[in-house]
């Protein structure tokens, strides 16, 4: 266990290191300048420019800059805003994202593990094909659709809830559910195939023939096991949640990372694409880490063998 | 116990007795043989079905499946049909016309009535004689034209990132499984890098870089898309190498040309066609998004994102710009997802979900 975990950590860094080179390479190969008005600026105003942020040095010193940079923790200044670190931009902006993220996760697996469950246990009824149905149109209508519709009946027609800024928690309320769509569906469907497996699985029928009443079989035996490949689930959650804030907090003006990242990407600052690329691949990596470690601690059957693979 | 319990059943079974009670003798002279032709013992009396006919068999039984298979195909033809079914060109503008809501004469019930938000007929106060079925845009340009161009070009990049992720994904995960080794070992480690970048950045980024266009598009989606494919190639492939008919073949001194054509390709075929289902609404999905950030095509392009990115700016007061994209999006992909699960159900009974 001890040499799988440092295994994969040393593997954890190597993907961010290669995800940070490819990133400044990339961006080196960006069309335009990061500057608003470049035309507007005389030759010596950018030489001037160029040389505040570095950008007169060759392509490698730059880059061994930033690398060394990066290790203390600095993500260099952004190019829109004057003297404002990309660091502090994520600091402020992580939490409205964060908060509308958890909310989502836990509210979507709440929902979809009661509908997964229910429609499980009723298999082949009324209930059962109502539950798949939301599933499969929570899993196919892209989340940004769902959202703008959302925002259209229940802000703008309705009048319920605000229909964007981040302002009280109701303005939470509307993006959270936006994001959520996914998750329910993904919990929903993954929870109900794991019940049916366990419902047929021989320990079931042996607690069911020692007499246990069918809620102590349900709550203790089925549920229980069923729950434990949900943890799987999490990783590629916690993608599509991230996926989601972008254009979802662009939808609801929710001052979040998701929509400072595609504001950067319009105006092609460089420092903060590349500042916020790495914090959702660090993120998404430690994710998908975590999620690994958990799942072996909860199904002790898991091994972890040589090769890095679960 | 076992032993104990049939002796226990042999002891207490009584006697054997007819229907009505009577303890008659039932004599051997009571039986007649069944005739036994040699002939007929080899004989089977249904035709043999193979895998294929089979996995159709179940797949049409599946009524989901069958419903969105027409549905999708419906909306193919519309998609082709639909752009010349009006004068309008995607791109042909009539500013006196623009944001003329959607009106068809008969399905005014359903809402293509020609009222603004505001409940006035707008084509009867601006005296336009011709009806747009689903409205137009702040340019005049016709939406139903545009919606199916749309969907005609969404469906294109979906298709042509679909079919390179198979080429790339079925190659590389093929070589690294058939080889083995060393070959896959190495191939495996760049595959394990991949999968932890999150993909959608690596989009976003070599889309930044090149030029926007449907190209771009298709090429950015593909840099990571082939990953998954070739992961359930390698997979299948490693688990059908060890088995017998495999091994016989390879004794009989088959070449690996026909051992991957004859033995191994038929076998894997069927994971490779519901993974390319899935990829299609993903690469649908994913062109959707990068339009609806800003990434997509340029005006006057449009595709399914482009249009709902339009639509959704000025759906507070002409909702219908959205609805239609929004609505036709939604359908191709909940029929391609439920197409998705079909094949995969049919193809694959045991792994039913």
């Amino acid at each position: 266990m001890k040499r799988y975990i440092v295994k994969r950590l040393g593997f954890m860094v190597i993907t961010l290191f290669i995800i940070v080179t490819l990133t400044f390479f990339l961006m080196q190969l960006l069309p335009g300048t990061p500057f608003t008005n470049p035309e507007k600026l005389s030759d010596s105003q950018l030489q001037i420019l160029n040389a505040k942020y570095g950008l007169d040095q060759p392509a490698a010193i730059q880059y061994f800059r930033y690398i060394g940079n990066l290790l203390q923790g600095d993500l260099g200044y952004s190019f829109q805003y004057e003297g404002r670190t990309v660091k502090s931009m994520i600091i402020d902006r992580v939490g409205p994202s964060a908060f509308i993220g958890l909310q989502a996760l836990i509210f979507g697996t709440i929902i979809g593990l009661v509908l997964g469950i229910v429609s499980a246990l009723k298999h082949n009824t009324i209930l059962d094909y109502g539950a798949v149905t939301l599933a499969v149109l929570g899993m196919s209508i892209p989340s940004f659709v769902f959202a703008a519709l959302l925002q259209y009946y229940i802000g703008v027609k309705l009048e319920w809830l605000p229909v964007a800024l981040w302002e009280s928690y109701e303005s939470t309320l509307l993006p959270s559910i936006a994001l959520s769509v996914t998750v329910i569906a993904t919990v929903a469907r993954f929870i109900r195939s794991e019940m049916l497996e366990v419902l047929g699985q021989d320990y079931v029928t042996t607690a069911r023939s020692k007499g246990l009443g069918e809620a102590a079989v349900i709550i203790k035996h089925v549920v229980r096991n069923a729950l434990i490949p949900v943890v799987t689930m999490l990783g590629p959650l916690a993608v599509s949640i991230m996926t989601g804030t972008l254009v979802i907090e662009k939808i609801f003006s929710v001052p979040g990372l998701g929509e400072q990242f595609t504001l950067s990407i319009l105006v092609l600052d460089y420092s903060v694409i590349m500042g916020i690329t790495l914090f959702y691949s660090a993120l998404f990596i430690f994710v998908v880490f975590l999620v690994d470690i958990i799942y072996g601690f909860l199904d002790p059957r898991i091994e972890y063998k040589e090769g890095g693979q679960v | 116990m076992t032993s104990k319990l049939n002796e226990k059943q042999l002891v207490d079974s009584p006697p054997l007795t007819n229907a009505r009670g009577n303890h008659d003798e039932i004599t051997d002279d009571l039986f007649v043989a069944a005739p036994l032709n040699l002939a007929l013992q080899e004989e089977i009396s249904k035709p043999s079905v193979s895998f294929w006919q089979e996995a159709f068999h179940r797949l049409f039984r599946n009524k989901g499946a069958v419903i969105s298979l027409v549905v999708l195909l419906l909306l193919v033809i519309v998609a082709l049909v639909g752009p010349s079914m009006n004068e309008h060109t995607y791109r042909s503008q009539n500013i006196a016309h623009s944001n003329m809501p959607p009106k068809v004469s008969g399905l005014e019930w359903l809402g293509f009535d020609g009222k603004n938000s505001k409940g006035i007929d707008v084509y009867e106060t601006q005296a336009v004689e011709e009806n747009y079925w689903f409205g137009t845009d702040e340019f005049g340009r016709d939406i139903w034209t545009r919606v199916w161009k749309g969907t005609q070009i969404s469906l294109f990049i979906a298709l042509v990132a679909a079919a390179l992720d198979l080429v790339i994904g079925v190659v590389y995960g093929g070589i690294s499984s058939f080889y083995g080794g060393r070959v896959d070992n190495f191939m495996q480690r760049i595959i394990e890098v991949l999968v932890g970048i999150p993909n959608l950045i690596v989009i976003i980024l070599f889309i930044l870089i090149l030029e926007p266009g449907i190209r771009s598009i298709i090429l950015a989606m593909v840099i990571t898309g082939w990953v998954g494919m070739a992961r359930v190639v390698r997979g299948q492939v490693l688990q059908l190498k060890g088995q017998e008919f495999v091994l016989a073949s390879q004794t009989l001194g088959a070449s690996n040309a026909r051992l991957i054509w004859k033995h191994l390709m038929p076998n894997v075929m069927g994971p490779i066609i519901v993974t390319v289902m899935f990829t299609i609404p993903t690469a649908i999905f994913f062109e959707a998004f990068l339009s609806f950030i800003g990434l997509g095509l340029q005006a006057p392009l449009a595709s399914l994102g482009v249009l709902i990115e339009d639509g959704y700016k000025s759906m507070r007061f002409f909702s219908y710009k959205l609805i239609f994209p929004a609505f036709v999006i939604s359908a191709i992909m909940i029929c391609f997802n439920l197409l998705a699960d079909g094949l995969r159900d049919a193809m694959d009974p045991k792994m039913k979900r």
